[in-house]
């Protein structure tokens, strides 16, 4: 849902975005101290439903993913249930997966030295399209010309273990480039707030001891070395703050 | 282009050195106009409670950062490679906007050793020619450390700095860093409390001989009112400082200390979002007669002014230099050249240790909460035999743990899988890390010029870096780290693993933002760009602030030495300067 403060701040956070490259944003002469500029506001909450960018051939590849990444397990929920998929999801379809902000002219030359970094012409959409083909062809081509998700966990683990130690390299196909973009993005879905999608319920945060946005810890200064019990805070508060019957 | 109205000043950059200069010129009566690329930014508009501690947001998608597309550098580790830009911020991370790094440091605020100004001439003194490492360019500053204390002074009580002083005009201080130079009083305001981390740091490093003291902090262990008025509240201990804006104003800032003075200012103004293009010199090249910048819209405007103060970031200063053809730029194949020359970093390590039975809470922290011994800083400590050049502090720091970017795991553990989650949360909040910042030395081959085939939104070609970090530098990472592994063992770690800085340099993973040098001061126009007081030699209307004016770097966090040379250069102006307007306050 949509309020009107959201749209608000989207259209603050595009215009930030793209400061300089078109006439949207305003110079300003400042004299005094203004109250406003910049307002900050949270980001929209990303909630389940439909996927935004991945296919559905994608986001079911993505989920049985993530899921071995993070199994459900007795310490807790796994990736999926913690909606890494969602929170991967949602960021390529924003200004991550545009690679907004990122240096994307050219020339981009095919050997540069590991010290010199991220190279490559393709934003993460686009990366995950092109990597996500490219395994789904190779998956086809080595488990019997079945898809990731009807992969058992073992033929998953063997999977992205070979992907992982770049095993499954070939000229068509950059198994690792896509395993790290993944793993990455995967570990922040999972430990980031959950307002982006992912870290569901904080079960990361539980998990850890991490109590999330509760800014003042003084209390916890005075009795160093000792067990924090108070429970995590998010963004968007803690589930049962929420209005009954309410979403979410 | 449009041309604007006369100001007497021109400063480019609104942040520490930018609001510095301004005020202390408004004060002495001049019409300041100050440029700013980035955005306005404010406490109560832009670091609020309730969206701050966002840690993807600003820590991992880096929004308070200049973003590459607008500006970035390109990077190589040798002369004969070929530079490619950085694409994406990694190993540093330079500012945007009102407040500039001042916004999102982490708030360690040091004053360098007296021997690290004279550093050259220290050592040869002490330890003859044969100390210094090949193909050096290090440099004395051309100021000495009674000449600067009384601006650290100034620097530490605009902010309100906490801490505990080691040497109070010549006595040592119980507690407090016993190789300080001396200062003329102690801190502001008291240490911050401190950690579990610090406590068991200060016993072992007192155990093993050592000199622990607090780590001074610009971040508030009480409320504090600076000589200007502006008040900052006592820190939470919240654990979202560097890369974050202080949503509590309990960080000193250029918000926080002195803009809500300097914008009320009826002789301030301020342009925000709009990127200054080049210098504009007189038809001789003799004279500076304003700048020219492109605002949001993309109109091109003249700003003439009396006196330029190039205020940006390290790197940009250097940039602006080169685009306006102030100083002769930097040529590696001859030595010869002072624009871009003497581009240095930081040399850090860690040793990171695993308990069984401690529980660190370590989100539970400030930017700059820590213990800290400066026995292997600087010439601290007896080089004779060591082979290497300058010193690191050792520190036991507690300043976050935010989860997507602090979840250290023991080596051997997988990365991912039911073993990774267990790991995990067995030992994120069981762990803790002892840390040490080492000076990075000046060479003939680490410097910044213009790259030949990238060039930013605005067609103009980017900074290039050639940087490594080099034998000497690895060779004092190796020593002190060697020094910080018993002391995570008397912390009673059960494992320890022991990270060195090694070469090569990477532009990927986060190291600091502490780039220096590129417009070095000195006390000879053949080899600096600037003289003492930050004054081009060649252009004396043009004054250049920053750590672009390192010769090299100490083994501390620069902001200290940037606020305190900021004053200098800003009284220079006031007492000297604007007698004789036009005229090099040093004689060539």
């Amino acid at each position: 849902m949509t309020t009107p403060r959201g749209t608000r701040r989207r259209f603050l956070f595009a215009t930030t975005a793209l400061m300089g490259l078109v006439g949207t944003a305003t110079a300003r002469t400042i004299e005094g101290l203004p109250w406003t500029s910049n307002e900050v506001y949270p980001p929209p909450e990303a909630r389940p439903g439909p996927w935004l960018f991945l296919t559905a051939d994608e986001g079911a590849a993505i989920e049985a993913i993530v899921d071995r990444l993070i199994p459900a397990d007795e310490l807790g929920p796994g990736g999926k249930e913690a909606g890494c998929a969602v929170f991967i999801d949602r960021q390529l379809a924003g200004p991550y997966g545009r690679a907004d902000g990122v240096y994307m002219q050219g020339p981009f030359p095919p050997n540069p030295l590991p010290t010199q970094g991220f190279q490559s012409p393709l934003t993460p959409a686009q990366a995950y399209r092109k990597g996500l083909a490219g395994l789904a062809a190779h998956v086809a081509r080595n488990f019997g010309g079945r898809k990731v998700p009807q992969l058992s966990p073992e033929e998953l683990d063997r999977l992205l273990t070979a992907l992982e130690k770049r095993e499954a390299n070939s000229p068509e196909f950059n198994g690792g480039e896509i395993f790290d973009l993944i793993h990455n993005n995967t570990m922040e879905g999972f430990f980031a707030d959950p307002i982006y999608g992912g870290n569901r319920d904080m079960v990361a945060w539980k998990l850890i001891g991490f109590p999330g946005t509760r800014y003042d810890y003084r209390d916890v200064l005075a009795k160093t070395g000792t067990r924090y019990t108070m429970p995590p805070v998010s963004l968007l508060g803690r589930p049962e703050w929420r209005r009954v019957g309410a979403r979410g | 282009m449009r041309r604007l109205p006369r100001k007497d000043v021109v400063i480019v950059g609104l942040g520490w050195t930018g609001a510095i200069m301004g005020y202390e010129l408004c004060q002495a009566g001049l019409q300041v106009v100050a440029l700013e690329r980035g955005p306005w930014r404010d406490t109560a508009s832009d670091f609020n409670i309730g969206t701050a501690p966002d840690e993807l947001r600003y820590a991992i998608r880096n929004e308070l950062f200049v973003r590459p597309s607008q500006d970035t550098v390109t990077a190589r580790n040798t002369p004969d490679q070929t530079a490619l830009p950085i694409r994406r911020w990694g190993s540093f991370l330079p500012g945007n906007g009102v407040g500039g790094s001042g916004v999102h440091w982490n708030g360690h605020t040091w004053r360098f050793l007296p021997s690290d100004l004279n550093i050259r001439s220290h050592y040869k003194e002490r330890y003859g020619e044969g100390i210094f490492p090949e193909n050096h360019m290090i440099q004395d500053w051309g100021i000495g450390y009674d000449e600067l204390e009384p601006y650290y002074d100034k620097f530490e009580y605009l902010c309100g700095i906490a801490g505990q002083a080691g040497n109070i005009k010549g006595q040592i201080q119980p507690g407090g860093n016993p190789f300080e130079g001396w200062r003329q009083r102690g801190y502001p305001t008291p240490p911050l409390k401190m950690q579990l981390n610090q406590d068991l740091f200060t016993k072992a490093t007192t155990e093993l001989g050592m000199h622990p003291f607090p780590l001074p902090a610009a971040n508030m262990s009480q409320a504090y009112t600076n000589p200007l008025g502006v008040t900052q509240a006592p820190c939470t201990y919240c654990g979202f400082c560097e890369r974050f804006g202080c949503a509590n104003y309990s960080k000193s800032s250029p918000q926080t200390t002195i803009l809500p003075v300097l914008m009320r200012h009826p002789g301030f103004e301020a342009r925000t979002e709009c990127e200054v293009m080049r210098v504009l010199m007189s038809p001789d090249g003799k004279t500076a007669t304003g700048v020219t910048y492109i605002d949001a819209q993309g109109q091109e405007w003249e700003q003439p002014a009396d006196l330029v103060i190039l205020a940006a970031y390290q790197l940009w200063n250097v940039r602006l230099l080169l685009y306006s053809g102030i100083g002769k730029p930097y040529d590696v194949s001859t030595g010869e050249g002072v624009v871009g020359k003497n581009y240095a970093y930081q040399a850090n390590s860690s040793v990171n240790g695993f308990f069984d039975d401690k529980l660190f809470n370590s989100w539970a922290g400030a930017g700059a909460l820590g213990m800290t011994c400066d026995d292997y800083q600087g010439d601290a400590f007896d080089h004779t035999g060591l082979n290497f050049v300058g010193g690191a502090n050792i520190n036991g720091t507690t300043f976050h743990a935010r989860p997507i970017s602090a979840r250290p795991v023991p080596p051997g553990t997988p990365r991912w899988g039911s073993a990774w989650k267990k790991a995990t949360r067995d030992n994120y909040n069981t762990s803790t890390n002892v840390g040490s910042q080492g000076s990075v030395m000046s060479y003939r081959d680490c410097y910044l010029d213009l790259d030949p085939t990238y060039k930013d939104r605005l067609g103009r070609p980017l900074l290039r870096m050639t940087f490594d970090f080099k034998p000497n530098e690895e060779r004092m990472s190796a020593y002190v780290t060697e020094k910080m592994v018993p002391i995570m063992r008397a912390m009673g770690a059960k494992h320890i693993v022991a990270s060195p800085k090694k070469g090569p340099w990477s532009v990927v993973p986060y190291q600091t933002t502490h780039n220096t040098g590129g417009a070095i001061m000195g006390d000879n126009p053949r080899t600096s760009a600037v003289n003492k007081f930050q004054q081009t030699w060649d252009v004396p209307n043009v004054f250049v602030l920053g750590a672009s004016a390192f010769p090299q770097n100490a083994g501390y966090n620069p902001t200290g030495t940037v606020g305190a040379l900021a004053y200098y250069a800003a009284d220079a102006i006031k007492g000297q300067y604007l007698k004789n307007p036009g005229q090099p306050l040093v004689q060539a």
